[in-house]
């Protein structure tokens, strides 16, 4: 007696990995960081990701029915969460709501979909939209808080969101009260004065390697980032090539001209190089595939960002940087691909 | 190489494990399976023996229905292939097409032998002494007893013999590595006849003119070592170790495990007897033991009957051509909740619409797995290209490339990524987030590959067809202007034209002197 059986395709056995899964880890490794961010600059920032993520499944959900795509598997791969919360950890906490939507307009509809989706855009889409909303509306952008150590008010949860949705800051002073520039505009600006770096580094602003709370929060960000190293979702070659690039690219200027060229830890303990080095340069769509492809692409990241920072207009620059390494990615591919077995 | 690097090689082959990148560690579930003694099951009613059992043609037919065979009598034969032996005295009943248990699921033609129970061999010639038997009859021994390898790509054992002694083999290594989950044939194989797997070497090792043979098993296999080395023919022989490796799937993978054990890569394109190396399969050398000194013929093999699906999972000594149904019957039958039946392990294996297919020279394993066990299929989504594939890969490729480039057609770029060297192992299917049949789309792009080589052979071929009429026609035309010229240049010339004049006026009288009554032939005259 015969018996029929369903065939399917190998391996027999259940895939070791799902794509929600692991943008689950990505969002299981941002949550030092966001603690950190919220413990120095108040909850602000976690009013920023609930906002940013909202628009950026509401996009996901028009771009997806506009392309006639199942909503199924895409709308909970959490790809649009991953993108939301890296855009809302890299604009100032205070931000009013509009940018979040205006950002994630052009993250999930543009960068994203117009490209093709999931799996398909060729620029990081959290970078598109920060660089997008930077550029459109500078203001908004430079509001940035002081630490809370040094904050005259600290607004609560209540002021937050009163903040972010009419644009009003319910303290006496308004916003001159509560913002302050970051440190690495601090530097930009107080070199650009002709003031030496070392007594800049005296103000307040800034801690013992970095910037203050900067510091702190740089470190946690590289805390899950390990962890997204030894869950191997991410390989080394990216976090330590851009990393790596920036102590070293940095270094012969501190040391011909310390007095306007910062230490090169302060580079990496200041602004986003540590988010960007394990979170948004690791991002493997708009990235490299092979792992030399992805050292040249994480060094392009550190040097481009170091070349902003010392020359450009902008204090920070590692999303012009991110943006133009993902435009090389594909030649860099090409001059890459590893050696076959054999070959 | 030079000499002195060459000797140096040699020498080190085997005496230290090296790596070779990516691959898994994955569960092994053999031990459920290595309980039993290995033992035949009961005749089957009817044998279904395919043709097409080895890499290569399908061979010719030697019986028709109603034919009475022996055990052991040829049945099918393709001159450089590996010849089919009926496993079975009997009676055929016909020859037609079958479902074959080939990987590409084409069914093809199969003889059906209903057993006589009598299991009368025909008769076998064994070789009198195979240790002064030349190298050359000790392969044509194999060949005739229709031996192919038994580790699953079933290559004829021969013609890899041949290459290898015509190559200088210097080592020979028996893969005992068996890095599928789940089969465990080759295990209990060496558990149970070491004795005949070490005397199979010899034979090989004297065939190939080696000097050396290493044994290749896994570090978890302690029984198997201590098998190996307690037989008496393992005292007896020099310059054969045993030598463990660590279990990393795809490792069994003859150029994995090369590259394990020499530190050395089979250049692309190339085989491993370009090392001076031949790879066989344990089991292969058993059934060479057993063609040569006992002149059997390869009818049967030890197969895994395994998984959840199962009740009693275990190895058989199974004849070729016995349907999977009956092996699972002997195995105490199905569970309740089997959903999926595999010829073949896990990564590899390919799935059988039905358990009537029969076990052939390649059936290693016969998985029957619960939905558990699978899991349920998964929505294929886009490629996220987050490397985890080339991580994996054995062949160091990079899989999502290559699936993209298949994908658009971009067949140029595939041959220079290496698609070829592809193994069809399976880790980047089992790592790939996105869940993309991976495995299935190279398969289809070396299948369009082929054709697309075969086309533009054949319009290669056309077009210097046409190239070279049109150069004949091109001669031709030139040739016969050439000759009018001539010609032409011949009657323009006045002098000469008198001269041949005068000469045809001097033949005729000459003619006419000669032949008194002649008529002088007005055509012969004329120029």
């Amino acid at each position: 007696m015969t018996r029929n059986f369903q065939t399917g395709g190998s391996p027999h056995i259940p895939p070791q990995t799902t794509v929600a899964k692991v943008m689950l880890q990505v969002l299981l490794a941002l949550v030092p960081g966001v603690l950190a961010t919220t413990w120095f600059f108040g909850p602000g920032t976690l009013v920023q990701i609930v906002l940013a993520t909202v628009f950026a499944l509401l996009f996901e959900f028009l771009m997806l029915r506009l392309r006639g795509r199942p909503l199924k598997p895409f709308i909970n791969d959490y790809s649009a969460v991953v993108t939301a919360v890296l855009f809302a950890l890299c604009i100032p906490p205070l931000a009013p709501w509009w940018i979040s939507c205006i950002a994630m307009l052009f993250a999930i509809g543009f960068a994203k979909h117009l490209y093709g989706g999931l799996g398909q855009n060729v620029f990081n889409p959290a970078m598109v939209a920060y660089v997008v909303v930077l550029i459109s509306f500078p203001q908004a952008m430079t509001n940035w808080l002081p630490p809370l150590a040094l904050a005259e008010h600290s607004l609560g949860l209540a002021d937050s969101l009163a903040t972010i949705f009419t644009g009003q800051v319910p303290v006496t002073g308004g916003w001159d009260a509560v913002t302050q520039a970051t440190p690495l505009d601090t530097l930009k600006t107080g070199v650009d004065a002709g003031r030496n770096v070392p007594e800049i580094t005296q103000s307040a602003l800034f801690g013992a390697i970095g910037g203050k709370g900067w510091e702190w929060i740089a470190c946690c960000f590289a805390l899950g980032g390990f962890f997204l190293l030894y869950k191997r979702v991410i390989s080394w070659q990216v976090p330590v090539a851009v990393i790596g690039s920036v102590l070293l690219f940095s270094l012969p200027f501190w040391l011909v001209d310390p007095d306007s060229n910062p230490l090169p830890l302060l580079h990496v303990f200041s602004g986003a190089i540590v988010l960007a080095a394990f979170f948004i340069a690791t991002d493997p769509v708009s990235g490299c595939v092979s792992n030399r492809g992805r050292l040249i692409f994480g060094a392009g990241v550190g040097i481009i960002t170091l070349v902003i920072r010392r020359w450009g207009g902008y204090p920070d620059g590692v999303a012009f940087a991110v943006l133009l390494m993902n435009m090389a990615a594909p030649l860099i591919d090409r001059y890459t691909r590893p050696r076959m077995y054999g070959e | 190489m030079t000499i002195s690097l060459k000797a140096e090689f040699e020498q080190a082959v085997g005496k230290r494990s090296h790596h070779f990148h990516g691959g898994l560690r994955l569960r092994h579930n053999k031990k459920i399976s290595c309980q039993d003694r290995v033992g035949p099951p009961p005749l089957p009613e009817l044998l279904v023996v395919p043709l097409l059992q080895h890499a290569g043609d399908i061979s010719e037919p030697l019986v028709q229905a109603g034919d009475t065979v022996l055990k052991g009598q040829p049945i099918g034969q393709c001159q450089p292939c590996a010849a089919v032996h009926s496993p079975v005295s009997g009676m055929v009943e016909a020859i037609e097409v079958r479902p074959m248990s080939h990987p590409s699921g084409q069914p093809g033609p199969c003889v059906l032998i209903r057993p006589d129970g009598r299991e009368q061999w025909v008769d076998l010639n064994p070789m009198a002494d195979w240790q002064t038997a030349s190298p050359e009859s000790l392969i044509e021994q194999i060949q005739n007893c229709g031996l192919a390898g038994l580790g699953g790509a079933v290559f004829p054992t021969h013609a890899k013999m041949r290459d290898g002694r015509d190559r200088k083999t210097h080592t020979l290594i028996l893969n005992g590595v068996e890095c599928e989950p789940y089969i465990s044939c080759d295990e209990m194989l060496m558990r149970e006849q070491p004795g005949k797997i070490i005397l199979g070497a010899r034979i090989l090792r004297r065939a190939l003119g080696a000097d050396r043979v290493l044994i290749a098993i896994e570090d978890q296999m302690s029984a198997v070592q201590k098998a190996l080395t307690a037989c008496p023919e393992f005292a007896n022989s020099e310059n054969i170790s045993v030598v463990k490796v660590p279990a990393i799937y795809p490792e069994g993978g003859e150029r994995q495990l090369i590259q394990v054990l020499t530190g050395q890569e089979v250049p692309a394109g190339g085989r491993p007897s370009d090392l001076g190396l031949v790879c066989q399969n344990v089991a292969t050398a058993a059934a060479v033991a057993e063609a040569v000194t006992e002149g059997k013929p390869l009818i049967e093999r030890y197969v895994t009957v395994t998984g959840n699906g199962v009740s009693h999972p275990r190895n058989l000594k199974v004849l070729f051509g016995t349907p999977v149904s009956h092996l699972v019957e002997c195995c105490g039958g199905y569970t309740q909740d089997v959903a999926r039946l595999v010829m073949g392990g896990p990564m590899m294996g390919y799935p059988l619409e039905s358990d009537s297919a029969p076990v052939v020279k390649a059936s290693n394993c016969v998985l029957a797995l619960t939905q558990r066990d699978i899991a349920p299929p998964q929505a294929e989504m886009p490629c996220i290209r987050c490397g985890e594939c080339a991580r994996v890969c054995p062949a160091m490729l990079l899989p999502q490339q290559l699936h993209l480039q298949i994908r658009n057609g971009l067949w140029k770029p595939l041959e220079e990524y290496g698609l070829k060297a592809c193994i069809e192992c399976g880790c980047c299917d089992y790592v790939c987030p996105s869940h993309i049949p991976l495995v299935d789309w190279f398969r289809y792009g070396k299948g369009e590959l082929r054709t697309r080589a075969l086309e533009s052979e054949a319009s290669e071929l056309a077009r210097k067809r046409f190239e070279s009429r049109e150069a004949r026609l091109l001669r031709l035309k030139q040739e016969r202007a050439e000759k009018m010229a001539r010609r032409k240049q011949v009657l323009n010339d006045k002098s000469s034209q008198q001269d041949r004049i005068l000469a045809s006026i001097q033949r005729a009288e000459s003619r006419s002197r000669s032949k008194p009554g002649g008529q002088g032939s007005g055509s012969a005259d004329d120029t």
